[in-house]
């Protein structure tokens, strides 16, 4: 199928969400979309799948006017979409959420169990994606579930499938294989339309590669010729540094010493088992792995929001396992959570009250029980311009402000004060290109300035790029650390749960 | 672990990137772009997930309302409430007989009905120092249980259960007013209305424990606490502690002078309940709005994840909201008994607990809000007497009104397509769509 944006054009109230976008999708090809966040990708995309209207411009399909009013008619026209959040029902079998919408029915009209399975079994066979069809979709790894998605899309013969950010959720080597599938897909004569930040992915996947940069086109090139710099360059504007500029670190003292980390999940499951780590004054230590191997569990527990079960975490010498989470970070521990949406920020309070809201009632912001707000707002004032956080104001809410800059303004709290160890989550997740580079900047600036940092990162790229030593996190145990740099072919191999000596090893050649 | 002053965020001597000058001029468009598109998005209404319950959804129609709508909701709940007021009038409905003859009689009248009854309204609530001191201390009790409700909210708490606690309040409060002997008035009525609120308190405190500690949803516990103490009330006026010596009927003995709020014109019924009220609203906004608890009750109401992660409680937070809450009612539940009624009987609460929903509804659970909305529907129910008793027009007929405003308040679309006023776009749920739809 071929499919043709003309001068598609969406604006929202103040913004030009997609500014005359002209896009050819050939059949059979890989089609690479590129852009920061917020550059007008998801609302493209939202546009073809018919969730969105475009208040200009045409989509044509086979060289056919077509338009897509919702998702019914995009499904019709053969369009399928994999997004980002998948949209299944834990509590249903593979094969039911595959079949959801368009059930067999047997005589009397009730579910037929068995053609589902024979049905799904059938897909599964053809398109060689291996999965149980009786399993239920919450019980699967989020790599599986997302097949699931996808053969959602195949069942409904999408002849063109657009994945939107597929690869954030994999380990490289399940990335590789999901590349596999995409070239199965195009063989068939299916076009995809691939959505990713990750440079790197499009040169490995994409025939060509469309740059978004807000709401433009900035270019349409391919991606096997074009280096990665100047696609960098393209997406963000202006020169960007891919590299971190990171000096030798000048290591100290263990900070943070945790010996024997046992956390069980409600189910009794050890989510960390039997964990040892030290980090020194003055260094990184990067933590990879493919999420859900107990990284999330680790963090909550070393900082105070979740219990242990076992073993033992000090802070400087001190015991914290039995403090409160406020006891903690009073007494100088920074934490990035992982879901800025979620844990890191208020979305209703202003910038102000944010970038407070772990000194909510200690002084100088409290005198007593009264919050003084002549103190917050110049505090306020003093960090948006320190840390460059991109906002119309201090009073504004943190929740209109872009993920990067929402990212700066966690960032910037949990630094802007000191501490003796910083643990961030994800730092970078969900951020463009632009505030990575400037919030791995901060986190180097912290190193040197002594404290310990432990960030804990799904990015390979980032775990390397940041890392004084390497460990990866698989099933609830530490592999490592090693002292950087490792090869990324090593960390990924070892991700996927080989051996260390044997992971170096191939990782080497 | 090194002992840091936690609190001074201060400059620790690092090097810092430069901050401010720009690395370019396409960093600063770009920069540019970012500060605008964020003001944008700050000028959106709120909007739910897609997984928001229904007292979510509640708590998103109460602050989430715009100024515009409330005053749109309240001209069209006074324009439907005419017509209902025009056609309980016997004239109206006999020149509707005829309407096609004469359509110009049942204008005519119904214009007349609907002046004179809004006329008396309006009269009755304002017009003279006997209406207004009716409309100030009928408010007293409906700004706090309008508190009463707020203050949750801002904590992400729906408290249903004003009534409950007013009872509590009342009850208490009342007891101590006509039971405790030879106190003077500056003793005796302090230690009635602490008492009244600390009952109050405590009932609210159970939902809030129940919460905290349990889970159980403050909505169900607060409404059976509410059938709890309607039924405790007709059982305790029939106890000796509460009756009348030597009667049957199950009201209460009189309470005391020296526990009675004092009144400031002879004659009329208005007491300094609204003063204590207003004094009261003050000190919950300093609360809410000035000082660290409330800080960290409206983090929790917007975000308990942020704020625990913040290093907040949020347990503790529900607890102190639903008590404050509690307290609040039960001090309403005072001015009641102690200042309007002299006494306690059943059904003494009339529903007030109920009106404080409304009354944060209207205010759009601002303390100023409610402040305003408490004058406004004590001012309703002051001159719906007046008019009733001008016009004939039944007292429902404010009810209906009450009613009209909410519904309206929650439906903000629908005023919004009434007026056609501009509707945000709704993003939310388009994108609940998902396959085949």
């Amino acid at each position: 199928m071929k499919l043709e944006l003309r001068g598609i054009t969406k604006r929202f109230p103040g913004v030009v969400a997609n500014d005359r976008i002209d896009l050819v999708i050939e059949p059979g090809k890989v089609h690479g979309l590129l852009g920061e966040n917020g550059a007008g990708k998801s609302t493209l995309m939202n546009i073809l799948y018919g969730l969105y209207g475009a208040d200009e411009g045409q989509i044509l399909i086979d060289d056919q006017p077509v338009e897509l009013r919702d998702p019914g008619d995009a499904i019709a026209a053969g369009i399928g979409m994999v997004h980002q959040h998948f949209m299944l029902v834990p509590v249903f079998t593979v094969a039911e959420n595959i079949l959801l919408g368009a059930e067999p029915l047997d005589r009397f009209r009730r579910f037929d169990r068995n053609e589902a399975r024979r049905l799904v079994t059938e897909l599964i066979e053809r398109y060689d994606l291996p999965l149980d069809p009786d399993a239920l979709v919450e019980d699967l790894p989020v790599g599986l579930q997302q097949r699931v998605e996808i053969l959602k899309a195949l069942y409904r013969d999408a002849k063109l499938l657009i994945l939107d950010e597929p690869t954030a959720v994999l380990t490289p080597q399940q990335a590789d294989g999901l590349f596999a599938s995409i070239r199965g897909f195009t063989e068939q004569g299916r076009s995809v339309v691939f959505i990713s930040h990750k440079l790197r992915e499009h040169r490995a996947i994409a025939d060509s590669v469309s740059i978004l940069r807000r709401g433009k086109n900035v270019g349409t090139l391919d991606p096997r010729t074009t280096d990665e710099q100047e696609m960098a360059n393209l997406m963000v504007g202006r020169p960007v540094s891919l590299v971190i500029d990171r000096p030798q670190p000048t290591v100290g003292e263990v900070v943070l010493d945790v010996r024997g980390l046992t956390v069980t999940d409600p189910t009794g499951v050890r989510v960390v088992d039997g964990l040892d780590l030290q980090v020194r004054r003055g260094e990184i230590l990067a933590i990879a792995g493919v999420e859900g191997n107990g990284q999330t569990p680790l963090v909550r527990a070393l900082t105070g929001l979740q219990g242990i079960t076992s073993g033992s975490v000090s802070v400087e010498g001190r015991d914290v396992t039995e403090l409160t989470r406020k006891e903690i970070l009073r007494g100088g521990v920074g934490h990035i959570p992982e879901d800025r949406g979620a844990e890191g920020l208020v979305a209703d309070f202003t910038v102000a009250e944010n970038l407070v809201l772990n000194l909510w009632d200690a002084v100088p912001f409290a005198k007593g029980r009264s919050i003084q707000f002549a103190e917050v707002q110049a505090h306020a004032e003093r960090v948006v311009e320190a840390y460059d956080v991109r906002t119309p104001g201090t009073t504004t809410p943190a929740g209109s402000l872009s993920g990067g800059n929402q990212q700066k303004l966690v960032v910037a709290r949990e630094i802007d004060r000191e501490i003796d160890l910083l643990v961030a989550s994800q730092p970078t997740r969900g951020v463009d290109v632009g505030s990575i580079e400037y919030i791995h900047e901060q986190l180097v600036v912290k190193r040197d300035a002594g404290t310990a940092v432990l960030i804990v990162s799904s990015e390979l790229d980032e775990v390397l790029a940041l890392g004084d030593r390497v460990a990866v996190m698989f099933r609830g145990k530490l592999v490592g650390p090693f002292p950087s740099p490792v090869s990324k072919e090593a960390v990924g191999l070892m991700m996927a749960g080989v051996d260390p000596a044997e992971a170096l090893q191939r990782g080497d050649t | 672990m090194s002992e840091h002053e936690p609190e001074a965020p201060r400059d620790d001597g690092v090097e810092r990137p430069p901050p401010g000058p720009l690395k370019s001029s396409v960093e600063q468009e770009r920069a540019a772009a970012e500060i605008a598109a964020a003001a944008e998005r700050e000028a959106e209404t709120k909007t739910l997930d897609l997984g928001a319950g229904l007292s979510d959804r509640l708590i998103v129609a109460i602050t989430g309302t715009s100024l515009r709508v409330t005053v749109l909701a309240l001209v069209l709940a006074f324009a439907i409430g005419g017509v209902f007021l025009a056609l309980s009038e016997e004239a109206v409905r006999e020149a509707l007989g005829y309407f096609t003859s004469r359509p110009s009689d049942t204008f005519v009248l119904a214009w007349e009905q609907i002046r004179a009854s809004y006329a008396a309204l309006v009269g009755g609530a304002l017009g003279s120092p006997r209406a207004l001191t009716e409309t100030l201390v009928l408010a007293g009790p409906l700004i706090l249980t309008g508190l009463a409700v707020a203050v949750p909210l801002r904590a992400g708490l729906l408290n249903i259960g004003g009534e409950g606690q007013v009872i509590a309040g009342g009850l208490v409060g009342g007891w101590v007013g006509f039971s405790v002997t030879g106190l003077p008035l500056v003793l005796h009525l302090p230690l009635a209305l602490l008492c009244g609120m600390l009952a109050g308190a405590a009932v609210g405190w159970v939902p809030g424990v129940l919460k905290a500690r349990t889970g159980a949803h403050e909505v169900i516990s607060t409404i059976m606490l509410n059938n709890i103490f309607v039924a405790i009330t007709f059982w305790v006026l029939t106890t000796t502690a509460f009756q009348v010596p030597g009667r049957a009927d199950p009201i209460s003995q009189s309470i005391l002078p020296s526990a009675r709020l004092p009144r400031y014109i002879e004659g009329l019924r208005g007491d300094i309940g609204i003063l204590l009220a207003l004094l009261i609203a003050a000190g919950i906004f300093w609360l809410m709005e000035r000082s660290t608890r409330g800080f960290e009750l409206n983090a929790v109401g917007s975000n308990a994840s942020a704020a625990r992660a913040a290093g907040m409680d949020p347990s503790n937070s529900t607890i102190f909201a639903l008590t404050t809450a509690g307290a609040l009612a039960g001090v309403a539940g005072c001015l009641i008994i102690l200042g309007i009624d002299g006494r306690i009987s059943p059904g003494f609460s009339s529903g007030i607990g109920f009106d404080g929903i409304t009354v944060a509804l209207l205010g759009r659970g601002g303390i100023g809000g409610s402040v305003a909305a408490g004058l406004l529907l004590g001012g309703l129910k002051a001159g719906g007497r007046s008019m009733q008793g001008a016009t004939q027009t039944s007292l429902d007929l404010v009810v209906v009104i009450q009613a009209l405003i909410i519904i309206f308040i929650a439906a903000p679309k629908l005023v919004q397509a009434i007026f056609r006023v501009k509707v945000t776009d709704d993003r939310t749920t388009q994108i609940s769509k998902g396959w085949g739809a």
